[in-house]
């Protein structure tokens, strides 16, 4: 693999440990820094919007995206759609750090995702399961997060996604090397990546927890479910009071081991995203692009 | 020999692999109780410094961090860690910890896109693998501060007494040679003490 793979799964690395929020202006940017995150997604509309106005979800307008990396000193991250290689190369073409190929918008390509490694900036993708984070992996990404269910405030697929992967993981970790082919050909990905997992026990990127989170207990739960790090989308800028809520999350992630902290974080965070039950919504998002 | 390792946010474990490989104990540091433990080392780890700087005030960190370090802990600071220690950084923006004689420039490099891997000699040790991620790096040293290594004719490395500070990862390579420094200086230190 090129030095370019290696910074761009380095990058991933130094994110750890941190929350990353999505913002739709550079004032909700400049918030989520303050409050600590670790890194931005640049969106024009955060996930519950998307699903409220449905139609055709793209990638945000560049003049925005590069107003949000004026204000912030922290990576700035965007969305494209699923196979959209040309809103790739613009979000490449305007220096971003991070792009998401994601579920969330409205995907441009049936059968095929994004060849991220014809690109030097690091991409990040979503995955319900140890296939479509292997498949991802093989196509270049440099970093996974579970799907969730975006916009809904409802942490139960991100839960069942999480669960999902490191128990398969810790499947093939127990396997015998020459069971390892079968695997590889079950899951529909490439035998080196299986052998990867087999040998360290983990996915060979850094995996974040994203989709429906929306208190501090939602961001350890996914913690001690043995995420990375979080993305939270609608959970911050939806609810009563954001910049209170963000700085709790933060600190949730940190210190996800210790319930006494976590009751004081909380406490008396004002009204939550309302939210919808995942099973209530007509689009499911994580069925994009598998 | 025990190493406290900042754990807020960031590229902790790594460090901590790094001293297990090296024979050293490693304790995670994430709140203020964490700091019960003595311990003969400090290590500010690469990551966001805005999130660390933050989170080390909120959890009450910073002025115990502070004390230990005036009674001259040995602290190493990669990337993140580097702009925690430095007295200055650029453009006038607050500082943290503010120990070290050496002003930072913050995302010296640009985004992304200017990450990158070089291979410099650093001061003492030979010529080590760099990896520079969305890095720093110090526009100047002044008062007891030093330079250690360079890359393109920018400091990328600085000591200054028991601080020492790399705008690079050397956790992200195979090469323990910058960790090894490192915990020479924590024995120097603890011969003194004693």
């Amino acid at each position: 693999m090129s030095n370019r793979y290696e910074l761009n799964k380095n990058l991933a690395q130094m994110l750890k440990g941190g929350v990353i929020m999505d913002v739709t202006s550079p004032e909700q940017a400049e918030i989520a820094e303050q409050a600590g995150a670790c890194a931005v997604m640049a969106l024009e509309r955060i996930p519950a919007d998307i699903r409220a106005a449905g139609g055709v979800s793209r990638m945000s307008d560049p003049k925005m995206i590069r107003s949000i990396q004026k204000t912030v000193s922290i990576p700035v991250m965007a969305k494209v759609r699923i196979g959209h290689f040309v809103e790739a190369q613009i979000l490449q073409a305007i220096d971003i750090d991070y792009i998401d190929e994601s579920e969330v918008l409205s995907p441009a390509d049936a059968v095929y995702h994004i060849d991220k490694t014809k690109f030097d900036v690091p991409f990040v993708c979503g995955a319900r399961d140890l296939g479509e984070a292997l498949r991802r992996i093989a196509e270049g990404a440099s970093m996974i997060r579970t799907k969730g269910e975006a916009g809904t405030g409802d942490v139960i697929q991100a839960v069942q996604h999480m669960r999902k992967m490191n128990s398969q993981i810790r499947q093939i970790q127990n396997m015998r090397e020459d069971e390892l082919y079968e695997a590889a050909k079950q899951l529909e990905v490439p035998h080196d990546l299986i052998r990867s997992v087999h040998d360290n026990g983990r996915l060979p990127v850094v995996n974040f927890a994203a989709g429906g989170v929306a208190t501090p207990a939602d961001a350890a739960l996914m913690m001690q479910l043995g995420a990375e790090g979080v993305f939270v989308g609608s959970g911050i800028f939806k609810s009563g009071n954001p910049a209170k809520r963000a700085a709790a999350i933060v600190k949730a992630v940190t210190n996800y081991n210790d319930p006494e902290m976590l009751a004081e974080l909380s406490t008396d965070l004002g009204e939550a995203m309302v939210g919808i039950n995942a099973d209530e919504i007509s689009v499911l998002m994580a069925e994009r692009g598998k | 020999m025990k190493i406290g390792v900042l754990a807020l946010q960031g590229a902790f474990a790594e460090h901590c692999a790094m001293l297990q490989k090296l024979g050293a104990d490693s304790r995670e540091i994430r709140q203020r109780a964490d700091l019960d433990d003595s311990f003969d080392g400090l290590i500010l780890p690469g990551g966001e410094s805005t999130v660390m700087g933050k989170l080390m005030k909120e959890l009450d960190l910073l002025q115990p961090l502070n004390e230990q370090i005036e009674r001259g802990i040995p602290v190493f600071g990669t990337c993140a860690g580097l702009l925690l220690l430095a007295k200055q950084i650029e453009g006038n923006e607050p500082t943290y910890l503010a120990k070290m004689d050496i002003e930072a420039k913050r995302n010296a490099y640009g985004r992304q896109l200017g990450s990158f891997i070089a291979s410099a000699p650093f001061a003492g040790i030979g010529t080590i693998p760099m990896v520079f991620i969305r890095a720093p790096y110090i526009s100047k040293v002044f008062g007891s501060a030093k330079a250690l290594a360079e890359v393109d004719g920018k400091i990328v490395a600085a000591q200054q007494g028991h601080l020492l500070v790399t705008a690079f990862h050397p956790e992200l390579t195979h090469d323990t040679r910058v960790h090894s420094y490192f915990l020479k200086m924590v024995q120097r230190a603890a011969k003194k003490d004693s």
